[in-house]
């Protein structure tokens, strides 16, 4: 195990940041939240043809760079940091992958080059409206249909579900339960019978559909009834994506914190000389790199291909989730009366924390999760 | 010596443990051969019973020794921050007369740095020296001193000019523990044991070679103590494990281990034995709550994430990179554990929490954690300083005003047990 990243991995992080520091500073941030569309779309071709993002993980036979999940976690890392605007994560990390672990050879062939490139994103209609990130909370029904399926139900929480022009959807064979049964199919969104309306969301960067279908025509992916497995795999390395996201965005919650405590007069000395703050300050920097550590570790193991991978992302993703949300709120006390501003841009990121605290699964979930991975 | 490849340090050590080591003989003999060669430190000065040797390549010769269960020179204890203390700041005379009894294990030292009127403020320290024309006088207590009932020297912090700002007026010497003026008492903690001692200095006598570095430098002197003690930290429990084998050399660094870590011997319980939760709560069924298991996870994902953590700051040591802020966190997170711990086990045992020694689970081990992880969090800069140091030194944020430090130390309030 790696427990520092190479010269090479620490100049694409450095190329990374350059680059969305110069694209999405906190005003674009602020722009592109408002918008129905949520994202840039010529920083989205440079970034996709200047620096192959949208494939950084993606096999090279298939059209992507090959790199592995730490690369990937470096991407997240410095997108959370920015709080880039970009169907980044669900078209390359979740679409992305489930296709890479339940499509079969041509499939992945036909589908994937697309989504390296960034002309295709795709969305992932997994959870539905018990807000389950697990195979066996499908209820959708998809039904054989001559030689292809019809597909019956309602998914929510579709990231980047409205924007998206191809959808991996989750359903079981009619008369299954559990994960039993779970295929994956590919949707046209604009095929009749999809319905897809944008749900009202706390955190304006991270855009979430409902999709419906009524007997909506869908190509089955790969091996039918093999969807639960590729599922699993797939938000595992979700996870620990997102636990990466997470410790970015914490990061630089993190600097402005102390940024400001270091500005800030009251009482004649900068607010940062008071222990009340120093203290809360140091407390904050420990919850920040025990959650950069997990997250690391976790990638780590996700690129060597692990047996331990599910429980890390499980580790990975309690520690990011508890960590990001404390130096969020802590973030804002810092600030006092300014910080509960709209002007001020930590509610920015203190929504991203709150959404990402849940998504994929809370910490309390993760912890339970890692106890029964660990046999406890 | 800095072209020595590995291999060469390899076969050179080689050939002279093959040509030298002996179980049958005295551990004293050995340590004194360990010394005349260089072997034993490694890392040393030639002058001073070292080889000059780069770092890095001092582990290779440690592999040697393993490789044989050849037993290396003394590292118990204060010894070795006495080693280093001398080796930066001692006179010639005091290096002749200490180091090699240090490397040997003959002498045995103790820290005398604490106080009871100064804990996190080491530089208050109100203990006196003073010159009566043929040798230093001094009068006071010391507090928190492991090992000062068998030592035989003590590495004393005493103020010798109070006309001056605290940091300004101490001077650091070598005390001669065995003397009238010395009196040793053990200082009994909360959790039973007795690891540490009070020391009560009353016209204690130093004679005047045994200053170390210049009058009134003595806190320079005591951060080099404390810069190998924090490097250390868990250097005790490295060489906590003595070798089973047979032969009269293994018989007495047995014996010698067994003295030297005895008021170490709580130490695992006061970290909060991680190690133990999972067993517990699978022998007591306690696995079943879904609160407790929340709670093991918390603990097992804080431990294993400062484990990470360490090894993150280790690596990029390795790297040559620049120390990142995850180099100076280790205190304070081990705290966090040890605290998180106590409750698990707590959680795990139940109404026996109440009980203690036997009656307690594991033979009184569950009761010793309770009863101890409060030390966690004090011992070695409490959990408050460590904050003070990642947020002035690591974070850049400004100090807090001080009213101690501009202005003769005589005028300093102090606490009322000291005047």
């Amino acid at each position: 195990m790696e427990f520092s990243f190479s010269d090479e991995q620490e100049a694409f992080r450095a190329v990374l940041r350059r680059f969305l520091e110069d694209k999405s500073p906190a005003t674009e941030v602020r722009r592109l939240m408002e918008t129905a569309q949520g994202y840039d779309p010529e920083v989205w071709r440079q970034m996709s043809e200047d620096l192959g993002l949208p494939g950084v993980h993606i096999p090279e036979a298939y059209g992507g760079q090959g790199f592995g999940a730490v690369e990937l976690g470096i991407v997240m890392e410095e997108m959370g940091r920015a709080l880039l605007c970009a169907p980044y994560f669900s078209s390359s990390v979740l679409a992305g992958t489930a296709i890479l672990n339940a499509g079969s050879e041509s499939e992945k062939r036909a589908l994937l080059p697309g989504i390296a490139a960034g002309t295709t994103k795709a969305a992932l209609a997994f959870t539905e409206a018990n807000g389950r990130w697990e195979p066996d909370a499908t209820d959708c029904i998809a039904a054989r249909d001559g030689d292809g399926y019809r597909l019956s139900g309602a998914k929510s929480f579709v990231a980047d579900g409205m924007g998206a022009d191809s959808l991996v959807a989750a359903a079981r064979a009619p008369g299954t339960a559990g994960a039993h049964g779970v295929s994956l199919f590919m949707v046209a969104p604009d095929a009749e019978g999809v319905c897809r309306s944008a749900l009202e969301v706390m955190d304006p960067t991270r855009k979430l559909a409902h999709i419906s279908f009524e007997a909506a025509p869908g190509i089955l992916l790969g091996e039918e009834g093999a969807g639960a497995a590729a599922l699993e795999q797939t938000v595992g390395l979700a996870t620990i994506a997102l636990a990466n996201e997470m410790v970015g965005g914490a990061g630089r919650l993190f600097e402005s914190a102390i940024d400001y405590a270091k500005l800030r007069v009251q009482f004649g000395r900068a607010i940062g000389s008071f222990q009340a703050i120093k203290h809360k300050c140091a407390d904050m920097l420990v919850d920040l790199e025990l959650a950069k550590s997990a997250a690391y570790y976790a990638a780590q193991a996700a690129g060597e291909g692990s047996a331990e991978t599910l429980a890390l992302a499980s580790l990975a993703k309690a520690a990011a989730s508890d960590a990001y949300m404390q130096l969020a709120a802590n973030t804002i006390q810092i600030h006092g009366g300014i910080g509960f501003t709209w002007d001020n841009d930590t509610h920015l990121w203190y929504k991203r924390a709150k959404s990402s605290e849940v998504y994929l699964g809370d910490a309390t979930y993760h912890r339970e999760r890692l106890m029964q991975q660990w046999n406890v | 010596m800095s072209e020595l490849s590995a291999e060469s340090v390899r076969g050179e050590v080689r050939a002279w443990l093959e040509a030298n080591w002996d179980p049958d003989r005295g551990l004293v003999e050995w340590r004194n051969m360990l010394a005349e060669s260089g072997w034993g430190v490694p890392a040393w000065p030639k002058r001073w019973f070292g080889r000059e040797m780069e770092e890095a390549l001092v582990p290779v010769v440690q592999e040697e020794f393993d490789r044989i269960g050849a037993v290396g020179v003394a590292k118990t204890g204060i010894r070795t921050l006495a080693a280093a203390t001398l080796l930066a700041h001692g006179t010639e005379m005091q290096k002749e007369k200490f180091l090699r009894r240090i490397l040997t294990g003959e002498d045995t030292w103790c820290q005398l740095f604490s106080e009871p009127g100064s804990g996190s403020d080491l530089a208050g320290a109100t203990t006196r020296a003073d010159f009566d024309g043929a040798h230093w006088i001094v009068n006071g207590q010391k507090v928190w001193t492991t090992s000062a009932h068998h030592a035989q020297y003590g590495l004393l912090l005493a103020r010798t000019n109070w006309d001056v700002p605290k940091h300004k007026g101490l001077s650091y010497f070598v005390l001669g523990i065995e003397q009238p003026g010395v009196e040793v008492r053990p200082l009994k903690q909360m959790n039973g044991h007795a690891s540490f001692n009070q020391v009560f200095f009353t016209d204690a006598k130093i004679a005047p070679e045994f200053l170390v570095g210049e009058e009134g430098e003595g806190w320079k002197v005591a951060m080099t103590t404390l810069m190998h003690e924090r490097r250390g930290a868990d250097g005790t429990r490295r060489w906590a494990m003595g070798s089973n084998a047979k032969g009269r050399i293994y018989d007495e660094e047995r014996a010698e281990i067994e003295t030297q870590l005895e008021p170490y011997k709580w130490y695992p319980q006061r970290a909060g034995r991680v190690d133990l939760v999972v067993e517990r709560a699978q022998e007591t069924g306690r696995n079943a709550d879904p609160v407790v298991r929340q709670e093991i996870a918390r603990l097992l994902i804080m431990s294993r994430a400062a484990e990470w953590t360490a090894r993150r700051a280790r690596a990029a040591q390795e790297r040559g990179r620049p120390q990142g802020p995850e180099g100076s966190l280790g205190k304070l997170a081990s705290s966090n554990v040890a605290r998180q711990a106590r409750h698990v086990h707590t959680l795990i045992t139940g109404t026996d929490s109440m009980l203690s020694g036997p009656d307690s689970p594991r033979d009184g081990t569950v009761a010793e954690i309770l009863v101890s992880v409060p030390a966690t969090s004090i011992a070695g800069g409490t959990d408050e300083i460590q904050r003070n140091i990642i947020s002035e030194r690591v974070l850049g944020m400004p100090k807090e005003p001080r009213f101690d430090t501009d202005r003769p130390f005589r005028e300093v309030p102090r606490n009322i047990v000291d005047s």
